[in-house]
């Protein structure tokens, strides 16, 4: 196994085990509040200190992580099951009416900034963790279905493909039966790549105050509320901002060492 | 060639037409009606029904739709409900806040990530290369905004050579302007440097195994000449591909630094037209960034096309 795979699963499971264990257990409660206690810097009751209402940093950083997880993974969940089924149907038919619209329809999608696309679905729908889960997902689309479509477009060429079509498959099932196992590796590479840009869109989004809303915690929240502190209390600021960077790291470094152990080929051309 | 800059077109024609539809559908749902928010609560019902009417919104969607557009390919954005100015004033006002900054944070990005990869793809699997790859890998994992943070806590706080947010305005001078652009430029341009540093040391890697750079080395050519001399130039066009799709990306992305800077762009812009329900602006502001990555995308596939004709037959 790469350092990379060990590295990025390390990583990326310690925020998954916080956001997990955040369900039955917290160091502190994320509501109470303490004024006399804010702001305080890390000490070994509150190991990485409070903010401004004096809640417990560790603890909102653990429920937080359960946000950004979520809304990153049903981001991912969304792109990959629409993206999936349209890239193998514009495969599937190259060339044809089906593959022009499919393929018009994602430079459409990727012609939207996708931070302007979560702003108009905002304006229309009002700020919440569900809005930003249909504003990130709908842009993970073209990327999944742009993915799906090149890849398998080259194993319609393969011989393999070729005999199951002589042996009287049909298109849809020789998609679902040959293709999408052989590009299932590539999916689950994209799909940890995508999952480190949910984190950061969430992150950005809710910074603005278009994701989750109060009182459910957000790790890009906490980095609005510690803006006005910053000159005061550093940490407040520092903290939550090293572990979105944590994590993004972790699933980057995941997706790389995924790429090299699933696809061997792809490490030789990079070495 | 020119039968593909007919298709391209045809294409791009077909792209602003759809993403003007669908602004419009979606705006159109937003719940609210944007005459009584101008007049408050305590509003007559005739009072709201007059502003209506002068606003247009008691015509049919569909003439609403046509006037827009028409409006806006004459140069005529409409007029904001809550500022009562031309919407096309306003956004000429802030693209001089936001243009401004797209390129000095492209500039700056270009300037790091150029000798960055060239450095890194020279030296492939030295410490050199490992200490580029690790620093790019960190610097795609940081969130902007958090860096604008840090970045306003370092030199506008501590060492307080520049100015937390705001902006003077050109008129007060060029300098003072750049200043107030420079750590919002910064911390747009360190994420898209990364990206852009990626992609010159893998163009660079994928050239060098070329056979016309074996030849150039077979020549007596040093392994660096021959990359200044025959690498570089080819390995440019992907890059340039990727600068062209950033400029669109950090015209719009800009929004949420322009938020941490308080400065009076075009994100700022759609922030307030928002909360106000200035729909006209909302929609006029989306469209015109739409319409920008649009083109931009169009004219990178044209000058790919121009310097690599095999693509010009690719569907």
């Amino acid at each position: 196994m790469s350092r990379n795979l060990i590295l990025g699963g390390l990583l990326t499971s310690v925020f998954v085990i916080a956001a997990l264990l955040s369900f039955v257990w917290t160091p502190d409660s994320v509501e109470a509040m303490n004024i006399a206690g804010r702001l305080q810097p890390p000490s070994s009751d509150n190991w990485l200190g409070t903010d401004h209402f004096g809640r417990d940093i560790l603890s909102m950083l653990m429920v937080g992580a359960r946000t950004s997880i979520a809304v990153a993974l049903v981001a991912v969940g969304i792109g990959m099951g629409l993206g999936v089924p349209l890239g193998l149907a514009a495969a599937a038919r190259r060339g044809g009416m089906l593959d022009e619209v499919i393929m018009r329809m994602n430079d459409l999608i990727f012609a939207f900034p996708s931070l302007v696309i979560a702003i108009l679905i905002t304006a229309v729908f009002g700020p919440s963790a569900t809005n930003a889960i249909i504003a990130i997902g709908i842009f993970n689309i073209p990327v999944f279905a742009r993915i799906t479509r090149g890849a398998a477009l080259s194993l319609w060429k393969r011989e393999f493909i070729m005999a199951a079509q002589v042996a009287g498959k049909t298109r849809t099932r020789i998609s679902v039966e040959h293709i999408l196992p052989n590009v299932a590796n590539l999916l689950i590479v994209q799909g940890t790549i995508q999952f480190s840009l949910g984190i950061l869109a969430e992150a950005g989004l809710s910074y603005v105050g278009l994701g989750a809303q109060p009182p459910i915690p957000s790790w890009g929240r906490m980095l609005a509320d510690a803006q006005t502190m910053v000159s005061l209390a550093p940490h407040v600021a520092l903290i939550p901002g090293l572990t979105i960077i944590a994590m993004v790291l972790g699933l980057n470094l995941l997706g790389d060492g995924l790429r090299d152990a699933l696809d061997p080929r792809l490490k030789v051309v990079r070495a | 060639m020119l039968g593909y800059i007919v298709k391209r077109l045809i294409s791009l024609a077909i792209s602003l037409f759809v993403a003007s539809v669908v602004i419009f559908v979606v705006v159109e749902i937003a719940p609210g009606d944007p005459a009584s928010f101008m007049l408050g609560i305590n509003a007559q019902p005739d009072t709201v029904a007059a502003l209506r009417t002068e606003l247009g919104l008691d015509q049919s969607k569909l003439d609403r739709y046509l006037s827009w557009v028409g409006g806006m390919l004459t140069g005529d954005f409409g007029t904001s409900y809550t500022y009562r100015t031309p919407v096309v004033q306003m956004i000429a006002d802030r693209m001089w806040v936001s243009l401004p900054l797209a390129l000095y944070a492209l500039t700056l990005s270009t300037l790091i990530a150029f000798p960055a990869g060239i450095f890194a793809a020279a030296r492939r699997g030295g410490p050199g290369d490992l200490a580029v790859t690790g620093a790019t890998q960190l610097g795609v994992a940081i969130p902007n905004f958090w860096f604008a943070m840090m970045l306003v806590l370092i030199f506008a706080i501590n060492l307080r050579w520049f100015s937390a947010g705001g902006f003077p305005g050109w008129d007060k001078g060029f300098w003072g302007g750049m200043k107030a652009l420079t750590l919002p430029a910064i911390a747009l341009a360190l994420p898209q440097a990364a990206i852009l540093t990626r992609v010159m040391r893998s163009s660079l890697l994928d050239i060098l195994g070329e056979d016309f750079m074996r030849t150039a080395r077979a020549k007596g050519l040093t392994e660096r000449q021959a990359l200044w001399r025959h690498g570089l130039r080819n390995a440019l066009i992907p890059v340039l591909t990727i600068i062209g799709l950033q400029f669109a990306f950090l015209l719009a992305g800009a929004i949420i630094i322009e938020q941490v800077f308080f400065l009076p762009g075009l994100g700022r812009l759609i922030f307030q037209a928002i909360t106000q329900r200035d729909l006209i602006v909302v929609e006029s502001v989306v469209m015109l960034l739409v319409f920008a990555v649009i083109v931009v995308n169009f004219l990178v596939d044209l000058a790919y096309a121009a310097v690599d004709p095999r693509l010009r037959t690719r569907t």
